[in-house]
C-alpha cells in the first residue's frame, strides 16, 4: 500500500513534468523549427515543389509534383520510374515497400515478368535490365532511378520526342547526382526533373 | 550497384565524424550528470514544478520517480490517441482503437517506437508533435538518466544507496543535451530537403496529368530527436526511407551519426564519471567492435545479394532506395538495430537472409552495440559484470568491478537482468506461433514467416522498434502482445539496474588486489565481446536456426 501511495505521489510530480515538457518539446520546439524553416528554407520546408517548367514553387496549384517524390509517369515517351508498392503506385498517403522476403516466389515471379516487360519496351535483352528497374523501392516514392536504368531508356525517349540520343544523354548527365563527397550514397537520376527537361527540349 | 571503395569510404566518413564528436560529447555528458550547479532556467522550472532537484534520492525513490513519470506518460499518450478526433490539426483522422492506442502509448514511452499504424494515414500533426515527439525526448532522457545514476553509483563510496536526483537528470538531459542538438539537426535537415510545415496533404496535378497528394507535417523536428534519442518512430509509414524523412545521402549519414553519437559518448562519459577514462574506453571498444563486425557482415550480405529474388534482379534492390543503394542501406540497418533505434532507410523484411539475420542478432545482443541512449551503456555494464564474475570463478576470488564486490545479491540482480529479455522474446515467439491470431498476421510462410514473427517479438522486447514489415501487426492480438513485451522489456531491466546501482552505492570501494581482474585491457575487451556473443548465442541459436539460418542455407 505504501509503495502504491509513493508511486502516486511521484506520478503527480511526473504529471507536472509531463505538462511542462509538452509545452517545451511538443509545442515550442516544433513551432520554432517550423518558423526558422519557413523563413530560411521555405521551398524545402513546403515539399520541394516544381512547376512544369522546372521552376521552384511553394504553391501546389502551380506545381506538377515534388522534386523529392517519384510519381506515376503515364506517358511512354518519358523516362519511367521504378515499380512502386505505395498504394496504386507513388501514393504518398500509403508510403511503403512490398516487404516481400528475399526468396518469396511471388517476388521472384514479378521480377522475371518485369524484366521481360522492360526489355521489350526498351528493345534490349532481359539480362541488361538493371536491378532498380524491376524492384520496388522501400518508400514506394523513390524519386530516382540508377544511371544504368536512365541510359537504358535514353534511346526510346529520344526517338519518341524527336531528339537525338546525345541530346537525351546530356540531359541525363545534367540530372545525375553523383555520390556526395565521392563516397556517400549512390549516383542517382531524378526522374521528374529529367522528364521536365525532356519535355522542354522537345517542345522548344 | 554499390562499389566496395565508396562503401568503405562512407563508413570511414561516419567513423571519422564519430571519432571527433564522441570525446567532446562524452566529456560534456559527464559534466551534465555530475555538476552541482543548475542553469537559471532549470532552477525556475524546478520551482514552478515543485520538485526538489538537490535531494540525493535513494535508489528506490529514484525508481519511483522513473516509474511515476512513465506511468503518466503512458496514460497521457493513450488519452491523446483515443481523443484524437477532437483535437486540432487531426487532419480528419479518428480516434485510435483501444489496442492500438495502448500499443503506441507503451511503444513511445519505452523508447521502442514500434508502429502498427501508418503515420500518414492515421495520425494528425498534433498527435505527432505534441504526443509522440515529446516522448521521443522524454524516453531518451529517462534512459540516459538511469545510465548516469548507475555510473555515479559505481563511483560513490558508502553513499547509503543514494544514486542522485532523477528530476535533475531528466531535465538536464533534455535541456542541455537533446534539445540543442535537435534544433541544429532539424534545421540542417530542412536545408537538405526535409519538410517542416503544418499543412494538410495538398493535391498537385502531375506532369502526365495524374493527381498526387503532397503530404506535409512537422517532419524535420521529429526526425532529429527520433534519431538522436534512438527512438526510431517514423513520421511516415516508410520511416527514413521516405524521401521527405531522408532526402539525400548526406541526410542519411547525418541520421546514422545522430543515432550512434550519444550511445558511444555515454561510454566515454562513463569513464570520466568513474574516474578512469580507460574503463570507458574499454566499454566503448567492445561496442565499436560489435558494431563494426555487424556493419561488415550486413554490408557484405546486401552487396553480394544471395537469395532467389536478388539473383533474379541482379542485385538486392527490393525495398531499397536508389539514392542510398545497398551499402548505405546496410550501414543504416546495422546501426539502427545495434542501437535501439529501429528507424529504417530500407525495408528489413526484404533484406537478404543473412542481412536480416544480422539485424535480428544485433537486437538479440540486448541493444548494447552501442545500444540505446543510456540503455546501451547499462546493458553493456551488466555484461561486463557477468564477465568479471565468470573470470572470478575461474581463479577462485570474489569478483569485483571498479572496486565494487560482486557478491551473491549483486550477481542475482545481474542474472535476472540478463535473463529478462530472452525470456520475454522466447515466451513471446512461443505465444505468437501457437496462436491462430498470431499466425494470421504473417505475410510469408516457412522460415521467413517465422523470421517475421521472431523479428517482431525481438524488436519489441529489446525496445528497438524496427520490423519485418510484411507482418500485419495492427490487430488486437499483436498490439496487445507487443505492448506487454515492450513494457516489461523496458522497465524490468531498468528496475534491476537501479537496484544494483543501490547496492553499489551502499558499498565501500575495496582497494585493488593482486587477484583483481583489470577491466581496461585488450584482454578484457576480448573477454567481454566473447561473453556478449556467447550469452546471446546460447539463448537464441535454436530459434535463429529455424528462421534466418535455415533461410540463408536454403
Amino acid at each position: 500500500m505504501k509503495d502504491i501511495y509513493t508511486l502516486f505521489r511521484h506520478s503527480l510530480a511526473g504529471l507536472r513534468m509531463l505538462v511542462a515538457m509538452t509545452v517545451l518539446l511538443g509545442v515550442a520546439y516544433p513551432l520554432a523549427v517550423t518558423g526558422i524553416a519557413q523563413v530560411a528554407f521555405p521551398w524545402q520546408a513546403n515539399g520541394s515543389l516544381v512547376t512544369a517548367t522546372g521552376e521552384h514553387t511553394e504553391d501546389a496549384d502551380e506545381a506538377v509534383g515534388s522534386a523529392r517524390l517519384g510519381q506515376v509517369v503515364d506517358d511512354d515517351a518519358l523516362f519511367q520510374n521504378r515499380p512502386s508498392a505505395a498504394g496504386d503506385g507513388y501514393d504518398p498517403l500509403n508510403s511503403y515497400g512490398t516487404n516481400l522476403g528475399p526468396n518469396d516466389p511471388d517476388l521472384v515471379a514479378s521480377i522475371i515478368e518485369l524484366e521481360a516487360q522492360v526489355a521489350e519496351r526498351e528493345g534490349v535483352d532481359p539480362a541488361d535490365v538493371p536491378p532498380d528497374a524491376v524492384t520496388s523501392s522501400a518508400s514506394g516514392l523513390d524519386p530516382d532511378i540508377s544511371v544504368a536504368y536512365a541510359d537504358l531508356q535514353a534511346p526510346r525517349v529520344a526517338e519518341a520526342n524527336g531528339l537525338t540520343e546525345d541530346q537525351v544523354r546530356d540531359l541525363v548527365d545534367e540530372h545525375t547526382t553523383g555520390r556526395t563527397w565521392g563516397v556517400l550514397g549512390e549516383p542517382h537520376v531524378n526522374v521528374l526533373e529529367l522528364n521536365i527537361a525532356v519535355r522542354q527540349l522537345a517542345g522548344s | 550497384m554499390s562499389d566496395v571503395a565508396p562503401a568503405l569510404g562512407q563508413i570511414a566518413v561516419l567513423v571519422a565524424a564519430l571519432a571527433v564528436a564522441v570525446p567532446f560529447l562524452g566529456r560534456y555528458l559527464a559534466h551534465v550528470y555530475t555538476s552541482e550547479k543548475h542553469l537559471a532556467v532549470e532552477r525556475a522550472s524546478y520551482r514552478l514544478l515543485r520538485v526538489d532537484p538537490d535531494a540525493d534520492q535513494h535508489w528506490k525513490t529514484y525508481t519511483m520517480s522513473v516509474l511515476g513519470l512513465s506511468l503518466v506518460g503512458i496514460l497521457g499518450l493513450y488519452a491523446f490517441g483515443r481523443l484524437q478526433e477532437h483535437l486540432p490539426l487531426s487532419l480528419g483522422f479518428g480516434a485510435l482503437p483501444a489496442d492500438g492506442a495502448w500499443n503506441t502509448a507503451v511503444s513511445f514511452v519505452t523508447n521502442t517506437n514500434w508502429q502498427w499504424y501508418s503515420g500518414e494515414a492515421a495520425l494528425g500533426h498534433l498527435m505527432q508533435m505534441s504526443g509522440l515527439t515529446v516522448q521521443n525526448f522524454v524516453s531518451a532522457a529517462v534512459g540516459m538518466a538511469v545510465a548516469a545514476a548507475f555510473a555515479r553509483a559505481l563511483a560513490r563510496n558508502l553513499a547509503g544507496g543514494r544514486v542522485g536526483n532523477f528530476w535533475a537528470d531528466l531535465v538536464r538531459g533534455v535541456v542541455r543535451v537533446l534539445l540543442p542538438i535537435s534544433v541544429v539537426a532539424a534545421v540542417l535537415f530542412v536545408a537538405f530537403g526535409m519538410v517542416q510545415n503544418l499543412l494538410e496533404p495538398q493535391a498537385v496535378h502531375t506532369l502526365t496529368g495524374g493527381s498526387q497528394a503532397i503530404t506535409g507535417g512537422p517532419v524535420a523536428s521529429q526526425e532529429a530527436i527520433k534519431e538522436l534519442g534512438t527512438n526510431g518512430g517514423g513520421f511516415y509509414n516508410a520511416n527514413a526511407a521516405h524521401p521527405f524523412e531522408n532526402p539525400t545521402p548526406f541526410t542519411d549519414v547525418l541520421e546514422i551519426f545522430l543515432l550512434l553519437v550519444i550511445p558511444f559518448a555515454m561510454a566515454w562519459a562513463f569513464g570520466i564519471i568513474v574516474g578512469d577514462r580507460r574503463q570507458g574506453g574499454a566499454i566503448l571498444a567492445v561496442m565499436a567492435l560489435l558494431w563494426g563486425v555487424s556493419v561488415a557482415l550486413l554490408t557484405w550480405a546486401e552487396m553480394a545479394g544471395p537469395g532467389l529474388a536478388p539473383s533474379a534482379a541482379g542485385g538486392a534492390m527490393e525495398g531499397k532506395e536508389v539514392r542510398f543503394g545497398e551499402a548505405a542501406s546496410a550501414l543504416f540497418a546495422a546501426s539502427t538495430t545495434g542501437t535501439s533505434t529501429g528507424s529504417v532507410n530500407a525495408m528489413h523484411d526484404s533484406l537478404t537472409a543473412p542481412g536480416g539475420g544480422v539485424a535480428m542478432f544485433n537486437m538479440m545482443l540486448g541493444e548494447v552495440a552501442p545500444g540505446g541512449v543510456g540503455s546501451g551503456l547499462y546493458g553493456m555494464l551488466m555484461l561486463a559484470i557477468v564477465t568479471v564474475f565468470l573470470c572470478g570463478l575461474m581463479v577462485g576470488r570474489t569478483p569485483e568491478y571498479l572496486g565494487k564486490k560482486i557478491g551473491q545479491r549483486e550477481i542475482v540482480l545481474v542474472a535476472l537482468y540478463v535473463l529478462a529479455t530472452p525470456v520475454l522474446v522466447l515466451t513471446g515467439i512461443a505465444i505468437a506461433i501457437t496462436a491462430h491470431d498470431g499466425l494470421a498476421g504473417l505475410q510469408e510462410s516457412g522460415p521467413h514467416g517465422l523470421s517475421e514473427a521472431l523479428y517482431a517479438v525481438t524488436s519489441a522486447a529489446n525496445n528497438n522498434g524496427s520490423a519485418f514489415g510484411g507482418l500485419t501487426s495492427g490487430t488486437p492480438f499483436w498490439n496487445t502482445l507487443l505492448g506487454v513485451l515492450m513494457l516489461l522489456g523496458r522497465f524490468l531491466p531498468m528496475v534491476l539496474v537501479l537496484a544494483l546501482a543501490g547496492r553499489f552505492a551502499t558499498q565501500r570501494h575495496s582497494p585493488r588486489g593482486a587477484g583483481t581482474l583489470p577491466t581496461h585491457t585488450p584482454l578484457f575487451v576480448a573477454l567481454l565481446s566473447g561473453v556478449a556473443l556467447v550469452v546471446v548465442g546460447l539463448t537464441y541459436v535454436p530459434v535463429l536456426a529455424l528462421g534466418p539460418i535455415v533461410e540463408s542455407l536454403s
